[in-house]
This record gives structure tokens, C-alpha cells and sequence, in this order.
């Protein structure tokens, strides 16, 4: 099983734009992957209901794990979008 | 506010139509089919799903359950394919709970398992709700949204009307049962004719949104849900009137008055009574896209920014860089205007994720407006900071006022506070009671207040403001509010400084003549309400509206205060305005 943990760079959390674009993509993967707080219980990424109901607030650590061909690469790629401010074309608004 | 019992002088119901009546906001009348936006479903936890009129069989029903999920999202995709920024967010994220995989495959196990549709869909739903709600911030307001995807599928799955606001197709009276901050922001406004609510009160917030819109609003209308939807209507906000099929000669003196209506906007000169004593007429805002919007001839600046709408959607306090672009594009919106700024006003019926107090059994008298201070004092300095950049960056210098302020002691801190800041002309809202009848003290602590009539009202009659059927009690009408106002804008003249009034009343065209009488120095209202009110003030001097003011304050009661001051208005503004 790949596994990789990230700092959630979007000041609000994987809350609102930053959970419905981190759940579509983890969906478009293909792969069961899941997601979980430091110590937590891992939940389906691809449910919005379930990421936000984890209520991680920007700067937390996120644990993402995945299994079967290709789960190394679809980590990788969520990795890269967790650490970006999802929120920031909301920014000033 | 106008009185739904008077000035109802031109109706002509004519056969086959009906009237229904309500509390009118703003002044404007139209003529359009009704959307009706619909209820929840109720129905029965095992409310069967039917086919044909009977109740379906296991895979039917599963199927209809997939159908519904798919059809909601689908749905709500498509909406907010069509809305933009913040609508189209909310619209997006609910489009995707409907699409939600983890709701949808734990509702069909129960369904799989037996269970009826209706209450597999509510134990589903109410556990993520329930995680929402223990999350509290952001999450618990978002169960809403969890809340109409709910209803939205168990609608589509029993073959019952989709609840929520339509989507509209041309341009309509939108009528409801109530509408939720988040109903209306889902309204597509191009297609908006009106508003009409059966609850809700006249300065609810649907009203007051309605009236930025400058959208006719009816609130209290009895009977409105049950007019069937595209329902021809015209709608009175004058006359608080909603009459049902009009006829010909109702709906020619509609347009009529559409056509004064343009003509009154036509006259754009500066706010003054016949004798030149000037008046400034000012727009309250709420946002930097408001700003931009109201700028241009006939408003002389803005006399309420409401900056809390900056922060409603916010799940965390906006930065002071962040605060201070958007001031900033405010006062570079209005260059050389006018431009009033209240600091944020949470708490009470504006509830913020992050500085609303919890628990507060009596929020309206609770930690709200500036004695947030006191519980987070961070949140007034920052906004202060940013008020100060904005200053600087503009070029411009804007009021900064205070809400919720009591005593001259809180003037005092708060001035201190601003000016330490380094905002430049500092003021306080007189809304409380015991600041109007200070307001002499407090004055020697500012350089301007502004009365919040809506508030001020609803602290001195002891009536909740969300309490639509207490509106008599609310009335600005009411004597001991106005003497609350003469009050304040006496001691205004007496040490020379500017008391301006940001309520809804400015917006009432007879209440401004009596506001201009008090010696109020400006009138802030909706940018819609402006050429109505600048019309009346223009037809009375000075000492005109100095007798009318006379004779409100000398009545003992609302309803007589009105009436004597309609029996002094010049005929041609009654005329004019149909009052």
C-alpha cells in the first residue's frame, strides 16, 4: 500500500473549494484512496461529506494511502495539490 | 418601511382577481408570473416510492433512488454552471454532496436492506450532519446544504416538486415561504422581478437585501404560497399589495408608475430642500462590487458600508492585507465622496464562524457590534489597521464608525483605539437607547454619529427585530423613537457636528422630510430608494419640514404621526410619489 503525508496548505482547511477540488481529484484517480488527521481514522478522499467532516484546518498534517497500479503516481499527484492554497483565487474577495 | 393601510388609494382588483396583503418595503410595483420556491417535502418516513400508483418493487425503488441522486447533482450542476462567484461555489459543493459516492451507497444498503427510501435517505444524512454539527464553524453551516440535498432527493425519488428556488426562466416574482440568506443568494437576479415572503419581517434580511437589489419586497403576505406558480401578479410594495391575475386598468397604472419611477431617476442634483439647505443623499453598501455599483451621479458617497459581509463567508478572520484591498477599493470606487465605514457588527442575527459567541441565551443584547472588543479585541485592531492602509493607499479619508455603542466610555475607547490606528474622522452608530439620550457625551468623544433607526427601534420598544409580527411595535413611527432621534440630532446641532441616519426610515420619503425637520445632516438608504426620498426633500424648505417634524413628534401614536405628516406633505410629492 503507497502512503504519503502532507502539510494541507490552504489557509482555510480542506474545507469548501479546497475539499470539492482535493475529492474530485482523489475520484479521478480511479483508486480507492483514503485519508486521515494525524492518529485518526482513514476515510474515503473522494467523499466530500467524509473530507470535510474531518475538519482539517490549514497547516495540519494529512495522511493519504492508496492500493493497486498506479497508487504511487495518484499520491504523488494529490500531494502536489494538497500543498497549494486551493482557496487563493478566493483570496481579497 | 411603509404602512401597508395607508396610501393603498389606486387598486383596481378587478373580476377575477384576488388581493392578498403583507408589510410592502420600498416603494416600486410590477407585474410578473409567479415561481414559487418550494417547501421541504413532507412526508412520511415510509412514504413509498410509487409506480404507476403503486407502491414499486425492491429493484424499482433502488432504481429511483440512483435516478434521484444522479437527476439532484445533475441538477445542481447545471445551476452552477450558470451563477458566479461565491453562488456558484455553494452551488458546486452541494452539486457534489448530491453526487457524494459515500451518501449514495450507504442509502441504497439501507434501501437494499429493506428500509423505506424517506428514512434511509434521513439516518444517512443525519449522521453526516450530525459530524457537521460537532465539527461546529463553517461545518455546522454548511448541514443547510446537507439539508437541501436531502430534500431535493427525496422530492425527486417520491416524484414530488423540487424544493428550493427554481431556476428561472423569465423574469419573475419569486415567492416563499420564508427565504435563508443562502436561498437568496442562489436567486438568479437578472430574472427577479420581486420578492414576496410569507414570514420574515420588514427589516429581516431578505427585506434589506431586496432593497440593495432597489427589488419591490413583500413580507407577511398570508396565502402567498398558495398562488400557483406562473400565476400572473402584480406586486405593490407601496401599498403592500399582492393582487392576484390584475386587470387591465392594474396593470396600466403599473406601468405608469414605472415610467415616474424613471423619470424621478432621472434627476441626479445633490440633495437639498427648496430653500438650498443640503441634505447629503448617501448609498449603503455592503461590498466593493456594491461600491463600484452605486457610484455615479445622484449618490453624493456612502454613508453605511456594512464591512461584515466581507467576513460572512469566512471561516477564519480576513487578513489586514486582505481587509485593506477591498477598503481600499471602496474609497477608490467613491474618490473625493463621502464614504462611511462601520467596523465589523457580528453577533445577534449575523452570526461569523469565528467570533460568534456561543451560547448566548439573548444574543441581541449580548457580546455584539463593538463589544466584540472585549471577547476579541484583535479582530477591531486588525480591521482598524487595514482601515488606516486603505486611508493611506486611496488617498481618501473614510468615516470610521463603531456599532452597538452604549456609553460615552466605549466612544471614548473606541476613538482612541481608531486613532491610534491612524483613521483620521472617527464617529459611532447611535442604536441603543441610552447613546440617544447621551448623545451630547458621546458627541464630545466623536466627530459624527449615525443613528441606526432599525436597531434603535428595536432597543427601545423591546421587540425582537426577526419578529415579523411584532412590525407595529418596530414601527420608526413610533413617538418614543422619534423622540429618541430628535434627541440625538439636537445635540448634533447644538455642538456642530454631523448626525447622519443609515436606517431603513432615510429610505421612506415622508420619514426623510421628518429626519431633514430634526436637523439630520445626511440620509443614508438603499441606492434605489434615492430619487423618491431626493424628490420629497426638494419640495418642503427648511421650515417646512421643521412644522412636519413638529407635528410627528406631537402625535401619540405611528399611525397618527404618519397621518400628520402626509396631511403637510406638498400634494404633488403624494401625488408623485403615490402616497
Amino acid at each position: 500500500m503507497a502512503q504519503r503525508t502532507v502539510v494541507v496548505a490552504s489557509r482555510v482547511g480542506l474545507h469548501a473549494r479546497p475539499a470539492m477540488l482535493f475529492t474530485q481529484a482523489a475520484a479521478a484517480t480511479g483508486l480507492p484512496v483514503t485519508i486521515a488527521r494525524p492518529g485518526g481514522q482513514p476515510v474515503d478522499a473522494s467523499s466530500i461529506l467524509y473530507v470535510m467532516s474531518l475538519g482539517v484546518p490549514g497547516g495540519e498534517e494529512v495522511t493519504l494511502s492508496a492500493e493497486g497500479e498506479g497508487a504511487d503516481e495518484a499520491l504523488d499527484g494529490l500531494v502536489e495539490l494538497l500543498q497549494q492554497d486551493l482557496d487563493a483565487p478566493e483570496a481579497g474577495a | 418601511m411603509s404602512t401597508p393601510t395607508l396610501g393603498a388609494a389606486e387598486v383596481h382588483p378587478g373580476a377575477g382577481s384576488h388581493v392578498l396583503t403583507g408589510v410592502g418595503v420600498g416603494r416600486r410595483a410590477v407585474v410578473g408570473p409567479v415561481a414559487q420556491v418550494r417547501p421541504a417535502p413532507a412526508v412520511a418516513a415510509d412514504t413509498p416510492v410509487l409506480v404507476d400508483g403503486v407502491p414499486a418493487d425492491a429493484a424499482a425503488t433502488r432504481a429511483a433512488v440512483e435516478r434521484a441522486f444522479t437527476g439532484v447533482a445533475e441538477g445542481l450542476r447545471a445551476q452552477a454552471a450558470g451563477a458566479t462567484g461565491t453562488v456558484k461555489d455553494v452551488l458546486s459543493a452541494t452539486a457534489q454532496m448530491a453526487a457524494d459516492n459515500a451518501l449514495r451507497t450507504q442509502v441504497l444498503a439501507k434501501v437494499d436492506g429493506g428500509a423505506p427510501v424517506v428514512a434511509a435517505v434521513d439516518a444517512v444524512v443525519d449522521q453526516f450532519a450530525t459530524m457537521f454539527e460537532a465539527a461546529g464553524g463553517y461545518l455546522a453551516e454548511r448541514v443547510t446544504d446537507l439539508r437541501s440535498v436531502r430534500d431535493r432527493v427525496v422530492a425527486a425519488a417520491l416524484g414530488l416538486p423540487a424544493p428550493g428556488v427554481p431556476a428561472l426562466s423569465e423574469p419573475s416574482v419569486v415567492v416563499a415561504r420564508d427565504l435563508a440568506p443562502a436561498d437568496t443568494a442562489a436567486l438568479d437576479l437578472a430574472n427577479v422581478l420581486a420578492i414576496v415572503t410569507e414570514l420574515g419581517g420588514p427589516t429581516g434580511h431578505t427585506a434589506i437585501i431586496a432593497g440593495q437589489l432597489g427589488l419591490p419586497c413583500l413580507v407577511r403576505v398570508t396565502g402567498a404560497g398558495d398562488v400557483p406558480a406562473g400565476a400572473l401578479v402584480a406586486v405593490d410594495a407601496a401599498a403592500g399589495t399582492l393582487t392576484v391575475e390584475p386587470d387591465e386598468a392594474l396593470r396600466a397604472d403599473v406601468e405608469r408608475r414605472a415610467a415616474r419611477d424613471a423619470e424621478l431617476a432621472a434627476d441626479t442634483a445633490a440633495g437639498a430642500t427648496a430653500d438650498g439647505h443640503a441634505v447629503a443623499l448617501l448609498a449603503n453598501i455592503g461590498t466593493a462590487e456594491d461600491a463600484e455599483r452605486v457610484a455615479g451621479p445622484g449618490v453624493e458617497g456612502v454613508g453605511l458600508f456594512r464591512t461584515e459581509v466581507l467576513f460572512l463567508e469566512a471561516t477564519t478572520a480576513p487578513t489586514q492585507a486582505d481587509q485593506a484591498a477591498a477598503y481600499t477599493r471602496v474609497l477608490r470606487a467613491l474618490p473625493e465622496q463621502k464614504v462611511v465605514v462601520r467596523t465589523l457588527d457580528a453577533g445577534a442575527d449575523k452570526p461569523l464562524a469565528f467570533a460568534t459567541q456561543p451560547d448566548e441565551e439573548n444574543p441581541a443584547l449580548g457580546v455584539r457590534g463593538y463589544r466584540l472588543v472585549r471577547t476579541n479585541p484583535e479582530l477591531l485592531d486588525t480591521q482598524l489597521a487595514a482601515l488606516a492602509q486603505a486611508q493611506a493607499e486611496a488617498g481618501a479619508t473614510p468615516w470610521v464608525m463603531a456599532p452597538m455603542i452604549a456609553t460615552p466610555a466605549e466612544a471614548r475607547e473606541f476613538a482612541t483605539r481608531a486613532r491610534a490606528a491612524g483613521v483620521a474622522t472617527v464617529g459611532v452608530m447611535v442604536e441603543v437607547p441610552a447613546a440617544a439620550l447621551r448623545a451630547r457625551d458621546i458627541l464630545a468623544e466623536v466627530d459624527f454619529v449615525s443613528l441606526g433607526t432599525n436597531d434603535l427601534a428595536q432597543y427601545a420598544m423591546a421587540t425582537d427585530r426577526l419578529r415579523g409580527e411584532l412590525a407595529d411595535l418596530l414601527d420608526v413611527w413610533q413617538p418614543a423613537v422619534l423622540d429618541l432621534v430628535a434627541a440625538t440630532a439636537r445635540a448634533g446641532q447644538d455642538v456642530g457636528k454631523p448626525v447622519g441616519v443609515c436606517g431603513e426610515s432615510a429610505s421612506d420619503p415622508l420619514m426623510a422630510l421628518v429626519l431633514v425637520g430634526l436637523g439630520i445632516t445626511s440620509l443614508s438608504m438603499s441606492a434605489g430608494a434615492l430619487a423618491a426620498v431626493r424628490f420629497a426633500v426638494r419640495h418642503h424648505t427648511l421650515e417646512q419640514c421643521r412644522e412636519i417634524a413638529a407635528a410627528a413628534l406631537g402625535a401619540s401614536s405611528a399611525p397618527d404621526a404618519r397621518a400628520a405628516v402626509l396631511a403637510l406633505t406638498a400634494p404633488e410629492v403624494r401625488d408623485t410619489l403615490g402616497l
